[in-house]
């Protein structure tokens, strides 16, 4: 057992506890179905789930013990809230389906976040990171010996906290992929207009080679607080625009990003929806992006995410690095402000 | 010594650290050009998408929270863009309005060419039946919604409105205004109404 987590940690536990999550999560909506035999199951298959993490924790003492091999990624740090909660108990009155189906969510949130080694993610960051120090382009030069992400060229750690920031040779405020694609083009020499019609995966594909080395560049300051730069006009201005782009209602369904994220303890069908615009709530979330994304099994960034959210929204596709999309950044992260960066995080 | 005061009067009028939206002032005409341009692959005749009407400009300025005057103004402007069927039945059938109700289909750029007609996903936003646990609750829940209003006809005429032009009984609703946004036909409409109102639909049951 211990042996095979150190081999495969990512497929073995993602195969487990993630089977069991998206069984939680199909079980929820029958929870308050009232047929004890659903909510045994949903009970079951978390229980299943705690006891694996008890051994794998077990594990983890055993190996701390023991001389180690040092991964290349470090786990996102652990979820507040992350402690296992009491199974659901079949709910018996029609008037508490809301809590029933919530506490099922609940589980399933739960199970994504208990252990980050779950996270198929740190693959992704493993390879940015390797796509950060290999020499590459028409200038056959590595990121890490030319790119200055705020703190120095080639400095990685804790970068990502204090991005989106102003650049003085860019003359732009920029996010960490609006950044790893400035880098590329201006010393790698790379010409990204065909990276800019299609920057993010298809469902099952991989995330991008820009959307890895984001993911590497976000696990460097896991654990550490959402320090977005403030200093510079144009950075207070892009946090401004991205508020008005927040609340700004366009299409032919009059929608916002505040049409979802702008109340507490609302859903989508079955699917919570964080009140982005609050500080409590945004700190919460934030933070755990670039993350891996259970339903279409792959690390999704956050121009990706933005980009997802207006196509909901009946738009076209958001533009890779647009002034919109790094605007929506710096407001999302302003708002996120000392929040924990734990990416990459899971999502369900 | 006056400078220092200067200085800690100008950081508390800041919130020096945390960065405040009123620290810079946003132009609305910058924010329409950033949106303009943000979309470069959309077809041109979706260009009009990122545009608004008096309406969104008032709610987006508003916070959806618009003073008394913009409300009455919003009102009056979405009442008049309701289009009523010409046989002057504001009920169809319930059945297919459940359909509409469930279908989230429509105008997403991956909706194209169309596979089917536009859907309302009411659900997603609604509860509607017991039969559906997987609503969602930015709306309000409207089970038994036309039993509790003992099936009047004002409030059917009322609901037909409301799907059709949500603003002009609640200036700057979230709802989409799907009528007068030609997201749902008449017909479609018609049969929510039904879904909603029909004491046979299985929300009143």
């Amino acid at each position: 057992m211990q042996g095979l987590r150190l081999i495969t940690p990512v497929t073995m536990i993602v195969g487990a506890g993630l089977m069991a999550g998206l069984l939680t999560l199909a079980v929820a909506p029958f929870v308050q179905a009232q047929t004890s035999t659903q909510s045994d199951q949903a009970r079951k298959a978390y229980e299943d789930h705690l006891r694996r993490m008890d051994e794998a924790e077990k594990a983890a003492a055993a190996k701390a013990a023991a001389p180690k091999s040092t991964p290349m990624a470090s786990p996102p740090a652990m979820q507040k809230g992350a402690a296992p909660a009491p199974a659901a108990k079949p709910m018996m009155s029609a008037s508490d389906q809301d809590a029933a189906t919530e506490r099922g969510l609940e589980q399933y949130r739960r199970m994504l976040k208990a252990d980050p080694w779950d996270n198929p993610a740190l693959l992704d960051s493993d390879r940015g990171e390797a796509l950060w120090s290999a020499k590459k382009g028409p200038q056959n030069v590595s990121l890490a010996e030319t790119c200055d992400l705020g703190k120095g060229v080639g400095k990685v750690d804790g970068a990502f906290a204090e991005l989106p920031r102003y650049f003085d040779d860019a003359d732009r405020v920029q996010d960490a992929e609006t950044r790893a694609l400035w880098c590329m083009e201006r010393f790698q020499g790379f010409e990204s207009a065909a990276f800019r019609k299609s920057p993010h995966p298809s469902g099952g594909q991989p995330v991008k080679d820009i959307g890895a080395i984001a993911t590497f560049i976000a696990n460097k300051s896991s654990g550490m607080k959402v320090a977005s730069k403030t200093d510079h006009p144009k950075e207070k201005e892009a946090i401004a625009l991205g508020e008005a782009l927040f609340f700004r209602r366009q299409g032919p369904f009059d929608f916002s990003c505040a049409t979802c994220h702008a109340e507490s303890g609302k859903r989508i069908r079955l699917q919570p929806l964080p009140f982005l615009s609050e500080p409590k709530e945004a700190k919460q979330v934030v933070g755990e992006w670039p993350a891996y994304r259970v339903s279409s099994t792959h690390v999704m960034t956050m121009q990706h995410r933005l980009l997802d959210c207006y196509w909901q929204m009946r738009l076209h596709r958001l533009d890779f690095a647009s002034d919109v999309s790094v605007a929506l950044s710096a407001y999302l992260y302003d708002r996120a402000r000392d929040g924990e960066i734990a990416a990459p995080g899971l999502k369900r | 010594m006056t400078k220092t005061v200067i200085l800690v009067a100008a950081c508390a009028a800041m919130m020096c650290g945390s960065a405040s939206a009123q620290d810079a002032k946003v132009d609305p005409l910058q924010v329409d050009v950033m949106m303009k341009f943000a979309f470069s692959q959309a077809p041109k005749d979706w260009g009009g998408r990122t545009d608004q009407d008096e309406t969104l400009k008032v709610c987006s300025a508003a916070r959806n929270q618009p003073s008394s005057t913009q409300a009455d103004a919003i009102m009056a402007r979405e009442k008049a863009k309701i289009k009523y069927p010409e046989d002057g039945k504001l009920m169809g059938d319930w059945k297919k309005g459940e359909a509409v109700a469930q279908s989230g289909y429509g105008q997403r750029y991956t909706d194209y060419p169309p596979r089917s007609p536009n859907g309302g996903n009411c659900y997603a936003c609604h509860q509607m039946t017991t039969a559906e646990v997987s609503y969602g609750t930015v709306g309000p829940s409207l089970l038994e919604y036309g039993k509790i209003r003992k099936f009047a006809e004002a409030d059917t005429k009322a609901v037909y409105d409301k799907i059709y032009n949500a603003h002009a009984a609640f200036p700057c609703s979230l709802m989409p205004r799907f009528g007068s946004n030609n997201v749902l036909s008449i017909d479609q409409i018609k049969d929510l109404v039904a879904l909603v109102m029909s004491p046979e639909s299985p929300v009143n049951k």
